[in-house]
């Protein structure tokens, strides 16, 4: 299977209450895993989902915030987070885990992965996309 | 044009079940290719032949049954998410070493490398539910 397409997925929910945040992650890890040409969008309540700072002992569950710093390795490096989100939940990108990538074409320089966009930057970004899933 | 179908939620509490058969029955009689269904989140649950509502109520399960056998559909149910949810067949059942399994008619359970494949090979990409 050589085509690729290119793949966004909308993260819109908290990452804990419900699975979307988590099953949502592992459909990106195996949409990589296909060699397709990734994006991810973080809007609404889905910008906690890489809130850093986060400890699920009292919820029970796992804590799967760091696998986003994996994602780098998987050449998921076009990540877009929603500033009107981030304003409206007082957050900046401080807040924020700090994913990054190595650039092959550039010498294996260290880049930020995270891009902060206006949400209408981001309907340029999702009318330029072949498959849009949102979770 | 050909679609894939992604359905995010079970067969009651939301509608996204309902709307989506019908949005498959549609299309196939408007003369439109479905490449796939995949079920993921609680969508998986609309594979389960154990399902019983009341008479006087619809039985979605038996409905993408009976539509994946009148159309020869591929009615997909992600592992990963079934394996969380209790919907099993034989060889999950086998390899689990559980004393049943549930699986509907017409579906059949495998990776969410077919939900990409999914969005790889068909013309549009719909998603239903929440």
């Amino acid at each position: 299977m050589s085509e690729t397409k290119k793949f966004l997925f909308v993260n819109r929910k908290a990452p804990y209450g419900t699975i979307y945040a988590w099953e949502s992650l592992e459909v990106i890890l195996i949409s990589a895993a296909f060699e397709q040409d990734v994006s991810l969008v973080f809007i609404d309540d889905g910008v906690f989902q890489i809130a850093k700072g986060q400890d699920t002992t009292e919820l029970g569950i796992k804590n799967f915030s760091p696998t986003y710093n994996a994602l780098g390795d998987y050449d998921v490096n076009k990540i877009y987070i929603e500033k009107e989100s981030l304003d409206a939940r007082g957050l900046t990108v401080d807040d924020l885990l700090k994913l990054t990538y190595e650039d092959e074409d550039d010498d294996w320089a260290e880049k930020d992965s995270i891009h902060v966009v206006s949400s209408a930057e981001l309907v340029d970004i999702m009318d330029q996309q072949d498959v849009v899933l949102s979770f | 044009m050909k679609f894939g179908i992604q359905i995010n939620e079970g067969p009651y509490t939301h509608e996204a079940s309902t709307t989506a058969l019908n949005f498959v029955s549609a299309a196939i009689e408007a003369g439109h290719e479905i490449f796939r269904v995949f079920f993921y989140h609680d969508g998986v649950n609309n594979g389960t032949r154990y399902t019983t509502p009341p008479q006087d109520d619809r039985n979605l399960v038996n409905a993408w049954s009976e539509l994946a056998e009148k159309y020869n559909i591929d009615l997909v149910v992600c592992v990963a998410a079934a394996q969380r949810r209790g919907i099993i067949d034989k060889g999950e059942q086998e390899r689990n070493g559980k004393d049943g399994n549930n699986i509907a008619p017409g579906f059949r359970i495998s990776g969410l490398g077919q939900l990409i494949e999914a969005g790889i090979q068909s013309d549009r990409l719909v998603v239903f539910g929440d």
